[in-house]
């Protein structure tokens, strides 16, 4: 581990630093606030920030920072299991395509094609226009559409490597296509896909921002960032706190993200 | 000829890609719950309004006569009238593509100028420090969300300082230009980040090339080497990622015409979306399909006029 963690440039240490603390607001917010996300208080309402209310208060009263400290949960688990999901499945299938070849090939090009004919956005939107808005909604549809480019990725490398030595040499044992693809060949193509995945954990989470920011996602009283950015929007003049702040955490918690994925990615390409 | 050859069997391979497209529309509106009828007219509708507009919207025929008479709505440009707005929905696309491409096309240019400025002060300095900054500010804004920017420049340059219009884009073309400032910017820096990336590498890499050092050592000017021999090879690499970004804000508008209240094909969308309007989100969702797939095909095109080293097949 040591090893490995050695000659990494200074911007993997600092986005390491920062999601670990994110990930301690995730796991223990109690250590970062005392007060609650839900609890209104009619006394206090749209008030600036202050040593009682570091991030202000919103229409509501709530306290914004305990609803930004919060919301890293929920944003943070938008963010993985939105990428989770489809990572498996299109590994999965890129595997599958690329190993097969032939028809099964064909087929999953035409299906891509067909998807990719949609814009990422506005396929999404589509899908929680017909199932319905909702946390839960939002993570089927990006599930449908996400695995594409892990397909896509994985498949490509399969191909480079399909024909080499030691998948001949797999087959003439008699080894199954699942256990050369699983054991074989999958531990030589990860490496792409994985890279991708963590940038992808950070354009999910932005994603479903987006989809909170349009009303199709997570809705109030949930603390989201972008739920929180939207609740804050008719009192852009009056009450700036309430939108800045979260979308200060998301974007940190982006870069965080982003630093260590180019970290890990310069590692991989030495590799 | 070859490449002609080329453009026709691609547009050829676009046929059943756009039959599945219809196909999957046509499903996908089928699937939501609940009857269109009942949610146009709302709970308290006579049972006899809504036979007679299920009539209207042809929902009482077999779901395969259904998916026919969409079909030729489509082939025909006619993708009938939308409910709510009560006007056929090819003449509200024609209204508010005029915003969104607009602002596609400002989006893209601020774009350009914005990540080959960048990438090429990144890329072609000497100070490592300056490198390193273009490169660390690119990775951040490209983990900022499109439409928490579009907020705080909305806040600070509409709201605090009045300089721009905070919704809506006027009337006469100066208006419009100048409504698109902020929301071109809001939608450019995501990918302007991403490019300037892009660039900044390519320069790097190029640099190292023998055949850059064996122009050097021609004498040939350092102007001529950066313009003729660098900047030029990292178009290719560059081009490439821009068309494909140009299909991204296009559909972003949907994002970022709703942070600035600008009436175009985004907001129609969310709007249809919202009030349930079949026709029109299944006409608009076709429309924008076909509109990527042929910036796509263009993109391939593309790639032969800028790089002969491409061979089309």
């Amino acid at each position: 581990m040591k090893k490995r963690l050695k000659g990494m440039p200074v911007s993997f240490y600092v986005g390491a630093v920062i999601l670990f603390v994110i990930l301690l607001m995730t796991f223990f917010p109690g250590l970062f606030t005392d007060q609650d996300p839900y609890t209104q208080d009619m006394n206090a309402l749209l008030q600036g920030p202050s040593a009682a209310h570091w991030f202000g208060t919103d229409d509501l009263g709530r306290d914004v920072y305990a609803r930004v400290i919060y919301g890293t949960r929920i944003d943070l688990a938008i963010g993985i299991f939105a990428m989770l999901v489809p990572a498996v499945t299109g590994t999965l299938i890129g595997l599958c395509a690329g190993y097969y070849g032939k028809k099964v090939d064909a087929v999953l090009m035409r299906i891509l094609d067909v998807i990719t004919a949609f814009p990422f956005i506005i396929l999404v939107i589509a899908i929680v226009a017909i199932i319905g808005s909702g946390i839960r909604n939002m993570f089927i549809a990006i599930w449908c559409v996400g695995w594409k480019d892990y397909a896509k990725l994985v498949r490509s490398e399969v191909l480079a490597e399909k024909n080499m030595e030691y998948v001949a040499a797999a087959k003439t044992l008699g080894f199954s296509g699942a256990r050369i693809m699983l054991r074989h060949i999958l531990p030589n193509v990860i490496d792409g896909a994985f890279v991708y995945a963590i940038s992808d954990v950070m354009m999910c989470m932005m994603v479903g921002a987006s989809l909170s920011f349009l009303g199709l996602g997570v809705s109030a009283p949930t603390p989201e960032w972008g739920a929180i950015i939207t609740g804050g929007r008719p009192f852009l003049t009056s009450a700036w706190w309430i939108s800045i702040f979260p979308g200060i955490f998301l974007a940190v918690a982006g870069v965080a993200i982003s630093f260590v994925g180019k970290g890990v990615a310069e590692k991989v390409k030495a590799k | 000829m070859k490449e002609f050859n080329y453009i026709i069997k691609r547009i050829l391979q676009m046929i059943p890609v756009l039959l599945v497209v219809t196909v999957v529309i046509f499903a996908g509106m089928r699937l939501i719950p609940g009857s269109p009828a009942i949610t146009m007219l709302g709970d308290h509708a006579t049972p006899q309004a809504v036979e007679e507009m299920n009539e209207k919207l042809g929902l009482n025929e077999p779901l395969i006569v259904q998916y026919f008479l969409f079909l030729r709505q489509v082939l025909t440009f006619d993708f009938g009238n939308s409910i709510t707005l009560n006007a056929p929905v090819w003449d509200l696309f024609k209204e508010k593509a005029v915003v969104t491409l607009t602002l596609t096309v400002m989006t893209g240019l601020f774009t350009l100028v914005i990540s080959f400025l960048f990438g090429y002060i990144g890329g072609i300095s000497r100070n490592k420090v300056v490198t390193k900054t273009v490169d660390t500010a690119a990775l951040i804004f490209i983990s900022i969300p499109e439409f928490w920017i579009g907020i705080q420049l909305m806040m600070i340059f509409g709201l605090k300082l009045g300089l721009f219009p905070v919704g809506g884009w006027g009337t006469t073309w100066g208006e419009h230009l100048h409504s698109m400032v902020l929301p071109a910017i809001a939608g450019g820096l995501g990918t302007s980040a991403l490019m300037i990336r892009n660039i900044e590498e390519e320069i790097l890499k190029i640099r190292r090339q023998d055949y850059v050092d064996f122009a050097y050592s021609k004498g040939l000017k350092k102007s001529v080497v950066r313009n003729r021999y660098i900047l030029k090879n990292v178009m290719v690499s560059t081009i490439t990622l821009f068309s494909m970004r140009i299909v991204y804000m296009f559909a972003g508008s949907v994002v970022i015409e709703t942070v600035f209240a600008l009436p175009g094909l985004g907001n129609l969308l969310m709007q249809a979306i919202l009030s349930r309007d079949y026709s029109l989100v299944q006409g608009l969702v076709y429309i924008f399909a076909v509109i990527v797939l042929v910036m796509n095909l263009l993109t391939d095109i593309s790639y032969s006029f800028i790089n002969p080293r491409i061979k089309l097949e």
